[in-house]
């Protein structure tokens, strides 16, 4: 077992907003995040992630328990691919990626030849290798979410959490973004838990799918299973028709 | 990396020809060898050899020596806590005198100074002391009314900086007024002109100019990280509240070391670091070092300027750093929208 969230509450001091989140997730697993906007998808990441000020049950990986632990345990842990696209703009893109190995150093932050090489392989992972000298004022948000997949992806963590991590790309890159997501849980073992609100993008790159709906879980399981017409019209409350598409097989979810 | 030892390198080579010069201008012109030759004589303890060479010396060592190593401190510290608080806000139109710290450290400064003047032993204690308060409060002060949830807009830093820096200056113009006659010194030092020179203030404003520069230098990368917003930072394992309180400290302790000792001079802090930013990029472990030596030549040059332009009248420093500095602020809120922090 790697990842384990039970929260009986999170939010903000006096508001509650997520209330009795349950799931497990194995390793190498990918978990869609689905729901209505406001549904507690970016609380629930922001409360994994440790910057939510009030959460309260149990937050396991392995067996660290991330609620007591500290900010640097927790960030050699959990990676966030946050929603938004700011960098500092006079980095450099290869030091904002540098920025990522910031748990696993020292004060002064500095690094050694094996961070430049898990450096070096992240900005591969994420194609910005040619951007490596670039500033980061002047990418594009597309550019500057893959830079930002990368530093996630240099902290070098089992679980990586994504918010909305392919708002900004164009279609190949959407596609590009959650293939390598699959390709590292499936082949490095990590564990993925991305809030998407594409379905077709769900359905098509993840395991299993948590459903929100106004902070609580509406659905949980399988993703064949879950992303139905009838469990989607009631979460979503507009009526959907769920197909296969004649040639890839894949399933498609279009408004009726 | 060796770009940075490469500007590093011809910064300071800068900043020892402006130190030369500096002591070199003045009511009695030394030429600059003749200035090096006297400087190296008198540190090895020879006897002069001319009596022109014992009124040089007179005058390199207690007058323009001591003012010329309290400008180059002075630009230091204002160049170095520029920069972090432009990292801190995220903004790169926070200066130590636009975010209020200066006008607030003057306050604390000159509230020491009505109750306890001239310069007693103990108001070399107290001053930058108060300063250092004074100045605490007003960012303090400014970051609260500024923000807004969990963001820090550009406009509201500015017009809170305007709000808490006008009400210090009342303040403090207030408590002038009420002073004694000599008190109107203060009114000059006030404005950055630094006629107190001698190897006093200079040895009261090392300590505190020291502590405030190594504190900022020792948090350079959690600045960097810092630079991402509160809640990336801290996904990063950043202790955020803990670092930036320590920045806050560190950044505001240099400004009021220079205030206390020199009188407020406006946008070194913001000049240099803009000009470092874009030729050596936003890293703090290397902004930090070059603003302090780019800030050393700024300020020194400037003093030379307040001194010659006039002649023999001499100038308020603040006057010409404010004179290159508003123009060149405008200019960077014009283009503020996408300019480089």
């Amino acid at each position: 077992m790697l990842l384990k969230v039970n929260l009986r509450s999170a939010g903000y001091d006096g508001e509650n907003i997520l209330e009795d989140i349950r799931f497990e997730l194995p390793l190498g697993r990918i978990l869609a995040v689905i729901g209505p906007n406001g549904s507690g998808k970016t609380t629930l990441i922001r409360a994994m992630s440790g910057v939510l000020p009030r959460v309260q049950g149990e937050l396991f990986v392995n067996s660290t328990d991330l609620i007591s632990a500290d900010d640097a345990q927790r960030a050699r842990l959990i990676a966030v691919v946050p929603q938004s696209t700011q960098i500092p703009p006079a980095f450099r893109v290869e030091e904002a990626i540098m920025m990522g190995r910031t748990p696993h150093l020292n004060w002064l932050g500095k690094s050694n030849g094996e961070d430049r090489e898990i450096v070096r392989r992240t900005m591969e992972m994420a194609d910005v290798t040619r951007l490596r000298e670039r500033l980061c004022g002047e990418l594009s948000a597309g550019e500057s979410q893959r830079v930002i997949l990368a530093r996630a992806l240099a902290q070098d963590t089992p679980v990586l959490l994504m918010d909305e991590p392919t708002s900004h790309l164009d279609l190949r890159y959407q596609v590009e973004f959650l293939e390598l997501a699959l390709r590292l849980a499936v082949e490095n073992g990590k564990t993925v838990l991305a809030a998407i609100h594409d379905l077709n993008l769900a359905a098509r790159f993840s395991d299993e799918v948590l459903a929100l709906k106004d902070g609580r879980t509406a659905a949980l399981g399988r993703t064949d299973e879950v992303l139905n017409a009838a469990a989607i019209e009631r979460i979503y409350r507009l009526p959907v028709e769920v197909f296969t598409a004649p040639s890839s097989r894949q399933r498609v979810i279009i408004p009726s | 990396m060796k770009t940075f030892a490469r500007s590093l390198l011809w910064l300071s080579a800068l900043l020892l020809a402006a130190a030369v010069l500096s002591v070199g201008v003045g009511s009695v012109f030394i030429p600059p060898g003749e200035a090096l030759k006297t400087l190296w004589g008198a540190l090895r303890g020879a006897p002069p050899a001319s009596e022109s060479e014992q009124i040089q010396r007179v005058i390199l060592m207690t007058l323009r020596l001591p003012r010329t190593l309290l400008m180059a401190l002075t630009g230091a510290a204002l160049a170095a806590s520029g920069s972090a608080y432009q990292g801190l806000f995220r903004n790169p139109l926070a200066d130590p005198y636009l975010i209020g710290a200066a006008s607030g450290a003057g306050l604390g400064a000159v509230a020491a100074l009505t109750i306890r003047y001239p310069s007693s032993p103990t108001s070399y204690l107290a001053v930058p002391l108060a300063s250092f308060l004074g100045a605490l409060l007003s960012v303090l002060l400014v970051y609260r009314l500024a923000r807004v949830g969990r963001t820090l807009p550009v406009t509201n830093l500015i017009l809170a900086g305007v709000a808490v820096s006008s009400f210090a200056t009342a303040l403090t113009s207030f408590l002038m007024i009420n002073a004694s006659g000599e008190l109107r010194r203060a009114l000059v030092w006030l404005l950055g002109g630094s006629t107190l020179s001698s190897w006093k203030p200079l040895v009261g404003q090392i300590p505190y100019t020291l502590l405030g520069c190594a504190g900022l230098l020792a948090l350079a990368y959690r600045l960097n990280v810092l630079q991402l917003g509160d809640e990336q930072a801290q996904q990063l394992g950043i202790h955020v509240a803990r670092d930036r309180t320590l920045v806050v400290m560190a950044a505001t302790l240099a400004t009021a070391s220079a205030v206390a000792f020199s009188g407020i001079i406006g946008f070194v802090g913001l000049i240099v670091p803009h000009i470092l930013r874009r030729t050596s990029g936003g890293d703090m472990r290397r902004l930090l070092p070059l603003s302090m030596v780019g800030g050393a030549v700024f300020l020194v040059c400037a003093d030379i300027l307040a001194r010659v332009l006039m002649a023999p009248q001499e100038l308020p420093v603040g006057i010409i750093t404010a004179l290159c500095g508003a123009p060149f602020f405008l200019i960077l809120l014009r283009r503020s929208k996408k300019g480089l922090w």
